[in-house]
Protein backbone atom coordinates (compact mmCIF):
# COMPACT_ATOMS: atom_id res chain seq x y z
CA UNK A 1 0.00 0.00 0.00
CA UNK A 2 1.49 3.39 -0.96
CA UNK A 3 0.54 5.75 1.72
CA UNK A 4 0.95 9.62 1.45
CA UNK A 5 0.79 11.65 4.52
CA UNK A 6 0.33 15.61 4.30
CA UNK A 7 1.77 17.72 6.79
CA UNK A 8 1.58 21.20 7.75
CA UNK A 9 4.45 23.40 8.61
CA UNK A 10 2.78 25.65 11.81
CA UNK A 11 3.79 27.69 14.92
CA UNK A 12 3.95 25.68 17.92
CA UNK A 13 0.72 26.17 20.01
CA UNK A 14 3.00 28.21 22.84
CA UNK A 15 4.20 30.54 20.27
CA UNK A 16 3.29 34.72 20.69
CA UNK A 17 0.78 35.56 17.56
CA UNK A 18 1.90 38.85 15.94
CA UNK A 19 1.10 40.11 12.67
CA UNK A 20 3.14 42.21 10.11
CA UNK A 21 3.29 44.02 6.99
CA UNK A 22 0.29 46.26 7.71
CA UNK A 23 -1.09 43.11 9.52
CA UNK A 24 -1.52 40.99 6.52
CA UNK A 25 1.02 38.48 7.25
CA UNK A 26 2.52 35.98 10.45
CA UNK A 27 5.48 37.37 12.19
CA UNK A 28 7.54 34.20 11.92
CA UNK A 29 9.86 36.23 14.02
CA UNK A 30 11.03 34.04 16.70
CA UNK A 31 8.59 31.78 16.09
CA UNK A 32 9.58 27.53 17.12
CA UNK A 33 7.51 25.59 14.44
CA UNK A 34 6.45 22.04 14.05
CA UNK A 35 4.42 19.32 12.53
CA UNK A 36 0.76 20.36 13.21
CA UNK A 37 -0.52 17.88 15.83
CA UNK A 38 -3.53 16.43 14.20
CA UNK A 39 -1.14 15.61 11.35
CA UNK A 40 1.48 14.17 13.48
CA UNK A 41 -1.33 11.54 14.77
CA UNK A 42 -1.92 10.43 10.55
CA UNK A 43 1.90 10.15 10.38
CA UNK A 44 2.14 7.63 13.66
CA UNK A 45 -0.41 5.58 11.95
CA UNK A 46 1.09 5.47 8.39
CA UNK A 47 4.37 4.44 10.24
CA UNK A 48 2.25 1.55 11.27
CA UNK A 49 0.87 0.06 8.38
CA UNK A 50 4.68 0.60 7.24
CA UNK A 51 5.44 -1.70 10.04
CA UNK A 52 2.83 -3.91 10.16
CA UNK A 53 1.94 -3.96 6.49
CA UNK A 54 4.76 -3.36 4.35
CA UNK A 55 3.49 0.10 3.21
CA UNK A 56 5.49 2.51 1.93
CA UNK A 57 5.11 6.25 3.29
CA UNK A 58 5.64 9.74 1.89
CA UNK A 59 5.03 12.99 3.27
CA UNK A 60 4.02 15.96 1.34
CA UNK A 61 4.28 19.26 2.41
CA UNK A 62 3.17 22.69 0.77
CA UNK A 63 5.75 25.57 1.57
CA UNK A 64 8.62 27.51 0.97
CA UNK A 65 12.26 26.66 1.70
CA UNK A 66 11.60 27.27 5.69
CA UNK A 67 9.68 24.11 6.22
CA UNK A 68 12.86 21.87 5.69
CA UNK A 69 13.20 21.01 9.20
CA UNK A 70 9.70 20.29 9.54
CA UNK A 71 9.38 17.92 6.80
CA UNK A 72 12.96 16.25 7.91
CA UNK A 73 11.18 15.70 11.52
CA UNK A 74 8.64 13.76 9.88
CA UNK A 75 11.36 11.88 7.94
CA UNK A 76 13.42 11.04 11.10
CA UNK A 77 9.79 9.57 12.47
CA UNK A 78 9.87 6.72 10.11
CA UNK A 79 8.39 8.30 6.23
CA UNK A 80 10.10 6.75 3.50
CA UNK A 81 10.64 10.20 1.45
CA UNK A 82 8.89 13.43 0.72
CA UNK A 83 7.97 16.18 -1.07
CA UNK A 84 8.11 19.57 -1.40
CA UNK A 85 5.68 21.68 -3.09
CA UNK A 86 7.29 24.58 -3.61
CA UNK A 87 4.72 27.56 -2.65
CA UNK A 88 3.45 29.80 0.07
CA UNK A 89 0.56 27.68 1.32
CA UNK A 90 -2.01 30.97 0.55
CA UNK A 91 -5.21 29.06 0.75
CA UNK A 92 -6.95 25.87 1.16
CA UNK A 93 -8.24 25.54 -2.11
CA UNK A 94 -4.34 25.78 -3.29
CA UNK A 95 -2.99 23.90 -1.17
CA UNK A 96 -5.71 21.23 -2.07
CA UNK A 97 -4.78 21.46 -6.26
CA UNK A 98 -0.92 20.74 -5.31
CA UNK A 99 -1.57 17.92 -3.01
CA UNK A 100 -4.42 16.27 -5.49
CA UNK A 101 -1.48 16.73 -8.56
CA UNK A 102 0.94 15.12 -6.24
CA UNK A 103 -1.63 11.85 -5.01
CA UNK A 104 -2.88 11.62 -8.95
CA UNK A 105 1.78 11.44 -9.76
CA UNK A 106 2.25 9.26 -7.23
CA UNK A 107 -0.77 6.56 -7.50
CA UNK A 108 -1.12 6.48 -3.70
CA UNK A 109 -3.74 4.06 -2.06
CA UNK A 110 -3.61 6.22 1.39
CA UNK A 111 -3.92 9.93 1.79
CA UNK A 112 -3.76 10.94 5.85
CA UNK A 113 -4.13 14.54 6.29
CA UNK A 114 -4.68 16.03 9.50
CA UNK A 115 -8.66 17.24 10.16
CA UNK A 116 -7.42 21.07 10.49
CA UNK A 117 -4.22 22.67 11.36
CA UNK A 118 -3.48 24.91 14.03
CA UNK A 119 -2.87 28.33 12.34
CA UNK A 120 -5.40 28.36 9.75
CA UNK A 121 -8.02 26.35 11.25
CA UNK A 122 -9.29 25.79 7.90
CA UNK A 123 -10.94 22.04 7.89
CA UNK A 124 -10.81 21.96 4.39
CA UNK A 125 -7.68 20.24 2.29
CA UNK A 126 -8.62 17.26 2.78
CA UNK A 127 -12.17 16.84 1.63
CA UNK A 128 -11.03 19.27 -1.12
CA UNK A 129 -8.43 16.53 -1.98
CA UNK A 130 -10.52 14.08 -2.32
CA UNK A 131 -13.38 15.33 -4.00
CA UNK A 132 -10.78 17.17 -6.47
CA UNK A 133 -10.05 13.89 -7.30
CA UNK A 134 -13.13 11.99 -6.96
CA UNK A 135 -12.01 9.55 -4.08
CA UNK A 136 -13.61 8.09 -1.03
CA UNK A 137 -13.34 10.47 2.19
CA UNK A 138 -13.64 10.28 5.70
CA UNK A 139 -13.55 13.01 7.64
CA UNK A 140 -12.65 13.60 11.72
CA UNK A 141 -11.29 9.82 11.54
CA UNK A 142 -10.29 8.31 15.18
CA UNK A 143 -9.19 5.04 13.73
CA UNK A 144 -8.46 3.49 10.25
CA UNK A 145 -7.61 -0.39 9.73
CA UNK A 146 -6.80 -1.54 6.35
CA UNK A 147 -7.35 -5.25 4.68
CA UNK A 148 -6.38 -5.09 0.87
CA UNK A 149 -8.14 -3.02 -0.93
CA UNK A 150 -11.18 -2.34 1.20
CA UNK A 151 -10.81 0.44 4.58
CA UNK A 152 -12.34 0.33 7.70
CA UNK A 153 -13.08 3.53 9.79
CA UNK A 154 -14.04 5.46 12.62
CA UNK A 155 -15.50 8.47 12.62
CA UNK A 156 -16.04 10.43 15.91
CA UNK A 157 -19.63 12.02 15.66
CA UNK A 158 -21.39 13.81 18.57
CA UNK A 159 -21.62 11.88 21.29
CA UNK A 160 -20.11 8.41 20.05
CA UNK A 161 -18.84 7.21 16.74
CA UNK A 162 -19.37 5.43 13.69
CA UNK A 163 -17.98 2.75 12.19
CA UNK A 164 -17.67 3.30 8.12
CA UNK A 165 -16.00 1.10 5.40
CA UNK A 166 -14.99 2.25 2.15
CA UNK A 167 -12.85 0.99 -1.00
CA UNK A 168 -9.20 2.55 -1.45
CA UNK A 169 -8.66 4.82 -2.79
CA UNK A 170 -9.36 6.59 0.86
CA UNK A 171 -8.42 10.57 1.99
CA UNK A 172 -8.96 10.23 5.64
CA UNK A 173 -8.81 13.04 7.72
CA UNK A 174 -7.48 12.29 11.11
CA UNK A 175 -7.23 13.56 14.61
CA UNK A 176 -6.08 12.34 18.16
CA UNK A 177 -7.22 8.59 18.01
CA UNK A 178 -6.72 7.49 14.97
CA UNK A 179 -3.55 6.48 16.89
CA UNK A 180 -3.40 7.16 20.71
CA UNK A 181 -1.40 10.16 22.21
CA UNK A 182 1.17 7.97 24.30
CA UNK A 183 1.80 5.86 20.78
CA UNK A 184 3.04 9.14 19.17
CA UNK A 185 6.26 8.23 17.58
CA UNK A 186 8.66 10.97 18.12
CA UNK A 187 12.05 11.03 16.40
CA UNK A 188 15.00 9.13 18.10
CA UNK A 189 18.68 9.14 17.53
CA UNK A 190 18.70 6.43 14.53
CA UNK A 191 15.58 8.38 12.89
CA UNK A 192 17.10 11.67 13.01
CA UNK A 193 20.76 9.98 11.70
CA UNK A 194 18.72 8.28 8.79
CA UNK A 195 16.38 11.27 7.78
CA UNK A 196 20.21 13.23 6.66
CA UNK A 197 19.95 11.07 3.53
CA UNK A 198 16.21 10.40 2.44
CA UNK A 199 14.99 12.38 -0.35
CA UNK A 200 12.95 15.49 -0.25
CA UNK A 201 11.96 16.32 -3.78
CA UNK A 202 10.84 19.56 -4.72
CA UNK A 203 8.41 20.38 -6.99
CA UNK A 204 6.58 23.31 -8.56
CA UNK A 205 3.19 23.97 -7.53
CA UNK A 206 0.36 24.28 -10.57
CA UNK A 207 -1.47 26.76 -11.63
CA UNK A 208 -4.26 26.86 -9.37
CA UNK A 209 -7.29 29.37 -9.02
CA UNK A 210 -6.95 30.97 -5.34
CA UNK A 211 -10.76 31.64 -4.17
CA UNK A 212 -9.99 32.99 -1.19
CA UNK A 213 -7.40 35.63 0.10
CA UNK A 214 -6.63 37.01 3.60
CA UNK A 215 -7.02 40.46 3.62
CA UNK A 216 -5.31 41.08 7.29
CA UNK A 217 -5.51 39.90 10.67
CA UNK A 218 -6.55 41.73 13.73
CA UNK A 219 -5.95 40.46 17.71
CA UNK A 220 -8.80 39.82 19.72
CA UNK A 221 -9.59 42.62 22.17
CA UNK A 222 -7.74 42.54 25.71
CA UNK A 223 -9.57 40.48 28.27
CA UNK A 224 -10.93 42.62 31.16
CA UNK A 225 -9.61 41.24 34.34
CA UNK A 226 -11.58 38.26 36.16
CA UNK A 227 -14.04 38.83 38.63
CA UNK A 228 -13.02 36.88 42.01
CA UNK A 229 -15.87 35.42 43.82
CA UNK A 230 -15.72 34.07 47.69
CA UNK A 231 -16.12 30.58 48.39
CA UNK A 232 -18.33 31.87 51.07
CA UNK A 233 -20.24 33.86 48.85
CA UNK A 234 -21.51 31.67 46.44
CA UNK A 235 -25.00 33.32 46.08
CA UNK A 236 -22.83 36.52 44.54
CA UNK A 237 -21.84 34.05 41.62
CA UNK A 238 -24.94 32.82 40.87
CA UNK A 239 -26.27 35.81 40.68
CA UNK A 240 -23.42 36.83 38.25
CA UNK A 241 -24.13 34.22 36.45
CA UNK A 242 -27.99 35.06 36.17
CA UNK A 243 -28.64 38.68 35.86
CA UNK A 244 -24.77 39.51 34.77
CA UNK A 245 -23.78 36.91 32.50
CA UNK A 246 -27.54 36.03 31.51
CA UNK A 247 -25.91 32.38 31.11
CA UNK A 248 -27.95 30.41 33.83
CA UNK B 1 -30.59 34.23 -6.65
CA UNK B 2 -31.71 33.55 -2.80
CA UNK B 3 -28.95 32.57 -0.26
CA UNK B 4 -29.04 28.41 0.48
CA UNK B 5 -28.75 26.94 3.77
CA UNK B 6 -28.44 23.74 4.72
CA UNK B 7 -31.11 23.33 7.72
CA UNK B 8 -29.48 20.33 9.82
CA UNK B 9 -32.28 18.43 11.61
CA UNK B 10 -31.59 14.84 13.71
CA UNK B 11 -34.77 12.69 14.01
CA UNK B 12 -36.68 15.22 11.98
CA UNK B 13 -35.99 17.63 14.34
CA UNK B 14 -34.34 20.63 12.89
CA UNK B 15 -31.23 21.93 14.97
CA UNK B 16 -31.15 25.49 16.78
CA UNK B 17 -28.08 25.78 14.21
CA UNK B 18 -30.73 26.00 11.80
CA UNK B 19 -32.19 29.08 13.42
CA UNK B 20 -29.27 30.81 13.80
CA UNK B 21 -28.30 30.26 10.31
CA UNK B 22 -31.57 31.44 8.90
CA UNK B 23 -31.02 34.85 10.94
CA UNK B 24 -27.66 35.45 9.72
CA UNK B 25 -29.19 34.64 6.31
CA UNK B 26 -31.73 36.92 6.63
CA UNK B 27 -29.16 39.97 7.73
CA UNK B 28 -27.88 39.48 4.47
CA UNK B 29 -30.21 38.72 2.24
CA UNK B 30 -32.01 42.11 3.36
CA UNK B 31 -29.08 43.79 3.11
CA UNK B 32 -28.38 42.55 -0.90
CA UNK B 33 -32.22 42.80 -1.77
CA UNK B 34 -32.51 39.32 -1.99
CA UNK B 35 -34.51 35.82 0.06
CA UNK B 36 -33.73 33.15 2.07
CA UNK B 37 -33.93 29.58 1.12
CA UNK B 38 -33.00 26.85 3.85
CA UNK B 39 -32.85 23.08 2.17
CA UNK B 40 -33.37 19.85 4.84
CA UNK B 41 -33.04 16.51 4.29
CA UNK B 42 -35.72 14.12 5.93
CA UNK B 43 -36.89 16.83 8.43
CA UNK B 44 -40.70 16.90 9.42
CA UNK B 45 -42.15 20.36 10.36
CA UNK B 46 -40.17 22.93 8.91
CA UNK B 47 -42.13 25.31 9.70
CA UNK B 48 -40.51 28.09 12.34
CA UNK B 49 -38.10 28.38 10.13
CA UNK B 50 -40.30 31.13 8.73
CA UNK B 51 -39.76 32.85 12.40
CA UNK B 52 -36.38 33.66 11.37
CA UNK B 53 -36.72 34.47 7.76
CA UNK B 54 -36.72 32.15 5.85
CA UNK B 55 -39.52 32.77 3.00
CA UNK B 56 -38.71 29.03 1.05
CA UNK B 57 -37.60 25.58 2.20
CA UNK B 58 -36.90 22.91 -0.64
CA UNK B 59 -37.72 19.81 1.48
CA UNK B 60 -36.02 16.69 0.45
CA UNK B 61 -37.33 13.44 1.86
CA UNK B 62 -35.05 9.97 0.66
CA UNK B 63 -34.69 6.91 2.42
CA UNK B 64 -31.20 6.82 0.46
CA UNK B 65 -30.55 9.71 2.64
CA UNK B 66 -31.63 8.30 6.09
CA UNK B 67 -28.37 7.93 7.10
CA UNK B 68 -25.57 10.67 6.85
CA UNK B 69 -23.05 10.23 4.48
CA UNK B 70 -21.48 13.09 3.55
CA UNK B 71 -20.70 12.77 -0.22
CA UNK B 72 -24.40 12.46 -1.28
CA UNK B 73 -25.78 15.14 1.03
CA UNK B 74 -22.74 17.81 -0.36
CA UNK B 75 -24.47 16.49 -3.59
CA UNK B 76 -27.80 16.94 -2.63
CA UNK B 77 -26.65 20.79 -1.02
CA UNK B 78 -24.92 21.66 -4.04
CA UNK B 79 -27.91 20.87 -6.96
CA UNK B 80 -30.27 22.72 -4.50
CA UNK B 81 -28.11 25.89 -4.38
CA UNK B 82 -27.89 25.21 -8.26
CA UNK B 83 -31.47 24.93 -8.79
CA UNK B 84 -31.54 28.52 -6.83
CA UNK B 85 -29.06 30.05 -8.47
CA UNK B 86 -27.12 30.52 -4.48
CA UNK B 87 -24.63 32.84 -5.04
CA UNK B 88 -24.33 32.49 -0.81
CA UNK B 89 -24.24 29.14 0.59
CA UNK B 90 -24.03 28.71 4.46
CA UNK B 91 -23.86 25.57 6.79
CA UNK B 92 -23.89 25.27 10.31
CA UNK B 93 -20.11 23.96 12.31
CA UNK B 94 -21.63 20.96 13.26
CA UNK B 95 -19.50 17.70 12.84
CA UNK B 96 -21.79 16.41 9.49
CA UNK B 97 -21.53 20.14 8.12
CA UNK B 98 -18.12 20.76 8.51
CA UNK B 99 -18.05 16.85 6.92
CA UNK B 100 -19.81 18.14 3.98
CA UNK B 101 -18.10 21.43 3.63
CA UNK B 102 -14.98 20.79 1.62
CA UNK B 103 -16.92 18.27 -1.10
CA UNK B 104 -19.66 21.34 -1.68
CA UNK B 105 -17.03 23.69 -1.82
CA UNK B 106 -15.27 21.72 -4.60
CA UNK B 107 -18.55 21.03 -6.31
CA UNK B 108 -20.05 23.93 -6.60
CA UNK B 109 -16.03 25.71 -7.12
CA UNK B 110 -16.91 28.16 -4.13
CA UNK B 111 -14.20 29.84 -2.16
CA UNK B 112 -14.96 28.44 1.31
CA UNK B 113 -14.54 30.24 4.39
CA UNK B 114 -14.85 28.08 7.87
CA UNK B 115 -15.40 29.65 11.50
CA UNK B 116 -17.01 32.62 10.19
CA UNK B 117 -17.96 34.72 13.19
CA UNK B 118 -19.76 37.74 12.19
CA UNK B 119 -22.37 39.29 9.09
CA UNK B 120 -19.71 39.98 5.89
CA UNK B 121 -17.70 43.25 6.82
CA UNK B 122 -18.43 44.31 3.04
CA UNK B 123 -20.53 41.88 0.22
CA UNK B 124 -18.35 43.80 -2.67
CA UNK B 125 -15.50 42.70 -2.30
CA UNK B 126 -17.02 39.72 -0.12
CA UNK B 127 -15.40 39.87 3.09
CA UNK B 128 -15.79 37.74 6.19
CA UNK B 129 -14.00 37.40 9.52
CA UNK B 130 -13.29 34.08 10.47
CA UNK B 131 -11.59 32.83 14.15
CA UNK B 132 -7.47 31.66 13.11
CA UNK B 133 -4.66 30.71 14.92
CA UNK B 134 -6.62 28.45 17.35
CA UNK B 135 -8.97 31.21 18.24
CA UNK B 136 -6.11 33.72 18.98
CA UNK B 137 -6.67 36.40 16.27
CA UNK B 138 -9.05 36.65 14.07
CA UNK B 139 -8.43 36.80 9.94
CA UNK B 140 -10.32 38.98 7.26
CA UNK B 141 -10.53 36.82 4.28
CA UNK B 142 -12.40 38.11 1.27
CA UNK B 143 -13.93 35.12 -1.33
CA UNK B 144 -12.96 35.80 -4.98
CA UNK B 145 -15.27 33.59 -6.43
CA UNK B 146 -18.74 33.65 -7.86
CA UNK B 147 -20.47 31.30 -5.18
CA UNK B 148 -19.28 31.62 -1.57
CA UNK B 149 -19.54 29.15 0.96
CA UNK B 150 -19.27 29.76 4.65
CA UNK B 151 -19.40 27.93 7.66
CA UNK B 152 -20.65 29.76 10.72
CA UNK B 153 -18.98 29.05 14.04
CA UNK B 154 -20.56 27.86 16.47
CA UNK B 155 -22.56 30.45 18.71
CA UNK B 156 -21.08 33.42 17.19
CA UNK B 157 -24.56 34.78 15.54
CA UNK B 158 -27.81 34.76 17.70
CA UNK B 159 -31.51 33.90 17.16
CA UNK B 160 -33.19 37.22 15.24
CA UNK B 161 -36.89 36.67 14.63
CA UNK B 162 -37.69 38.13 11.53
CA UNK B 163 -41.24 36.40 10.13
CA UNK B 164 -42.23 35.88 6.95
CA UNK B 165 -44.48 33.82 4.79
CA UNK B 166 -43.04 30.35 3.85
CA UNK B 167 -43.30 28.19 1.00
CA UNK B 168 -42.08 24.92 1.35
CA UNK B 169 -41.28 22.52 -2.29
CA UNK B 170 -40.24 18.81 -2.36
CA UNK B 171 -36.97 18.83 -3.87
CA UNK B 172 -35.85 15.45 -5.43
CA UNK B 173 -31.66 15.36 -5.87
CA UNK B 174 -30.28 13.34 -8.64
CA UNK B 175 -27.84 10.97 -6.72
CA UNK B 176 -26.23 7.70 -7.94
CA UNK B 177 -24.29 4.72 -6.42
CA UNK B 178 -21.33 6.55 -6.61
CA UNK B 179 -22.50 9.17 -4.15
CA UNK B 180 -23.01 6.43 -1.56
CA UNK B 181 -19.12 4.42 -1.88
CA UNK B 182 -18.68 5.60 1.57
CA UNK B 183 -20.71 2.84 3.70
CA UNK B 184 -22.13 3.38 7.85
CA UNK B 185 -21.49 -0.25 9.22
CA UNK B 186 -22.56 0.45 12.86
CA UNK B 187 -22.94 4.12 15.09
CA UNK B 188 -22.82 3.82 18.43
CA UNK B 189 -24.20 6.87 20.44
CA UNK B 190 -25.12 7.55 24.08
CA UNK B 191 -28.27 8.74 24.00
CA UNK B 192 -30.12 10.92 27.08
CA UNK B 193 -26.79 12.72 27.54
CA UNK B 194 -26.27 16.11 25.97
CA UNK B 195 -23.52 16.14 24.21
CA UNK B 196 -20.51 18.60 24.45
CA UNK B 197 -21.29 19.75 20.80
CA UNK B 198 -24.75 20.89 21.87
CA UNK B 199 -24.64 21.63 25.68
CA UNK B 200 -25.39 25.52 26.65
CA UNK B 201 -23.31 24.82 29.48
CA UNK B 202 -20.08 22.68 30.18
CA UNK B 203 -18.83 20.97 33.79
CA UNK B 204 -15.42 20.20 33.22
CA UNK B 205 -12.95 18.75 35.81
CA UNK B 206 -9.25 18.46 35.82
CA UNK B 207 -6.32 17.10 38.02
CA UNK B 208 -7.30 19.02 41.08
CA UNK B 209 -10.11 16.45 41.37
CA UNK B 210 -7.44 13.83 42.53
CA UNK B 211 -9.01 11.05 41.05
CA UNK B 212 -12.00 9.28 39.05
CA UNK B 213 -13.36 8.44 42.43
CA UNK B 214 -14.50 12.25 42.63
CA UNK B 215 -16.46 13.10 39.74
CA UNK B 216 -19.53 12.50 41.56
CA UNK B 217 -19.84 15.74 41.87
CA UNK B 218 -18.99 17.45 38.53
CA UNK B 219 -21.86 15.10 37.70
CA UNK B 220 -23.98 16.23 40.27
CA UNK B 221 -23.03 19.51 39.12
CA UNK B 222 -23.86 18.82 35.37
CA UNK B 223 -27.03 17.69 35.98
CA UNK B 224 -28.50 20.46 37.92
CA UNK B 225 -27.35 23.14 34.95
CA UNK B 226 -28.47 20.09 32.25
CA UNK B 227 -24.91 20.42 31.08
CA UNK B 228 -22.45 18.20 29.26
CA UNK B 229 -19.49 16.71 31.58
CA UNK B 230 -16.23 17.51 30.33
CA UNK B 231 -12.06 17.18 30.89
CA UNK B 232 -9.12 18.50 30.64
CA UNK B 233 -6.76 15.91 28.66
CA UNK B 234 -4.27 15.05 31.87
CA UNK B 235 -7.55 13.15 32.88
CA UNK B 236 -8.38 11.63 29.72
CA UNK B 237 -4.50 10.44 29.34
CA UNK B 238 -5.06 8.73 33.16
CA UNK B 239 -7.92 7.18 31.96
CA UNK B 240 -10.12 8.53 34.85
CA UNK B 241 -12.67 9.78 32.11
CA UNK B 242 -13.44 8.64 28.82
CA UNK B 243 -11.42 10.05 25.83
CA UNK B 244 -14.88 11.57 24.35
CA UNK B 245 -15.07 14.17 27.07
CA UNK B 246 -11.42 15.39 26.13
CA UNK B 247 -12.19 18.89 25.43
CA UNK B 248 -9.00 21.04 24.31
CA UNK B 249 -6.57 21.46 21.04
CA UNK B 250 -6.43 17.76 20.16
CA UNK B 251 -9.49 17.42 22.17
CA UNK B 252 -13.10 18.45 21.05
CA UNK B 253 -13.66 21.96 20.62
CA UNK B 254 -16.09 23.81 23.19
CA UNK B 255 -18.27 26.62 22.50
CA UNK B 256 -21.07 26.59 24.91
CA UNK B 257 -22.46 29.73 26.47
CA UNK B 258 -21.08 28.58 30.34
CA UNK B 259 -17.94 26.88 30.71
CA UNK B 260 -16.56 25.85 34.10
CA UNK B 261 -14.04 24.32 35.18
CA UNK B 262 -13.16 22.62 38.25
CA UNK B 263 -9.33 21.80 38.94
CA UNK B 264 -8.26 22.66 35.56
CA UNK B 265 -4.95 24.98 36.16
CA UNK B 266 -5.35 25.88 32.15
CA UNK B 267 -2.91 24.63 30.01
CA UNK B 268 -2.89 26.87 26.74
CA UNK B 269 -3.65 23.97 24.75
CA UNK B 270 -6.86 23.66 27.28
CA UNK B 271 -7.22 27.50 26.68
CA UNK B 272 -7.30 27.44 23.01
CA UNK B 273 -9.94 24.63 22.67
CA UNK B 274 -12.73 26.11 25.20
CA UNK B 275 -12.17 29.40 23.59
CA UNK B 276 -15.00 29.95 21.89
CA UNK B 277 -16.79 29.59 24.50
CA UNK B 278 -18.75 33.11 25.77
CA UNK B 279 -18.68 32.73 29.75
CA UNK B 280 -15.84 31.03 31.72
CA UNK B 281 -16.10 30.05 35.26
CA UNK B 282 -12.78 28.87 37.08
CA UNK B 283 -12.75 27.22 40.17
CA UNK B 284 -9.30 26.29 41.72
CA UNK B 285 -6.92 26.28 44.90
CA UNK B 286 -4.27 28.12 43.21
CA UNK B 287 -4.62 31.80 42.93
CA UNK B 288 -1.53 31.77 40.06
CA UNK B 289 -3.41 28.89 38.22
CA UNK B 290 -3.19 30.56 34.18
CA UNK B 291 -6.91 29.96 33.94
CA UNK B 292 -7.66 32.76 35.74
CA UNK B 293 -6.02 35.47 33.11
CA UNK B 294 -8.85 34.32 30.72
CA UNK B 295 -11.83 33.61 32.93
CA UNK B 296 -14.70 35.83 32.90
CA UNK B 297 -15.45 34.99 37.07
CA UNK B 298 -13.14 32.44 39.13
CA UNK B 299 -13.24 31.19 42.75
CA UNK B 300 -10.09 30.75 44.47
CA UNK B 301 -10.81 27.56 46.26
CA UNK B 302 -10.97 23.94 47.69
CA UNK B 303 -13.06 22.43 44.49
CA UNK B 304 -14.40 19.65 47.73
CA UNK B 305 -15.31 22.26 49.60
CA UNK B 306 -17.03 25.04 46.54
CA UNK B 307 -18.37 22.91 44.31
CA UNK B 308 -21.28 21.26 46.78
CA UNK B 309 -22.10 24.42 47.95
CA UNK B 310 -22.16 25.53 44.48
CA UNK B 311 -24.56 22.57 43.63
CA UNK B 312 -26.66 23.42 46.61
CA UNK B 313 -27.06 27.02 45.97
CA UNK B 314 -27.56 25.99 42.14
CA UNK B 315 -30.71 23.71 43.14
CA UNK B 316 -31.93 26.66 45.38
CA UNK B 317 -31.94 28.73 42.41
CA UNK B 318 -33.62 26.58 39.82
CA UNK B 319 -36.02 25.95 42.26
CA UNK B 320 -36.89 29.48 42.20
CA UNK B 321 -36.86 30.45 38.65
CA UNK B 322 -39.33 26.95 37.45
Amino acid sequence: MKILVCISHVPDTTSKINFVNGDAEFDKNGVQFVINPNDEFGLTRAIWFKEKQGASVTVVNVGEADTEATIRKALAIGADEAIRVNANPTDGFFVAKQIAEVVKNGGYDLVIAGKESLDDNGGMVPGMVAALLNMNFINSCTGIEVDGNTAKATREIDGGKEILSASLPLVVAGQKGIVEEKDLRIPNMRGIMAARTKQITVVEPVGATQNTKTVKFEKPAPKSAVKLISPDNLDELVNLLHNEAKVI
Amino acid sequence: MSILLYAESAEGKLKKVAFELASYAKKIADQTGTTVTAVTINAGDVSELAKYGVSKVLKVADDKLKSFNAKAYADTIKQAAQKEGAKIVLVASTTDSLYIAPLLAVGLEAGYASNVVALPESTSPFVVKRNAYSMKAFSFTEITSDVKLLAIAKNSFGLVENAVSLSEEAFAPSLNGADFSVKVESVEKVTGKVTIADAEVVVSGGRGLKGPENWGMIEELASVLGAATACSKPVSDLGWRPHSEHVGQTGKPVASNLYIAVGISGAIQHIAGINASKVKVVINTDPEAPFFKVADYGVVGDAFDVVPKLIEKLKAFKAQHS
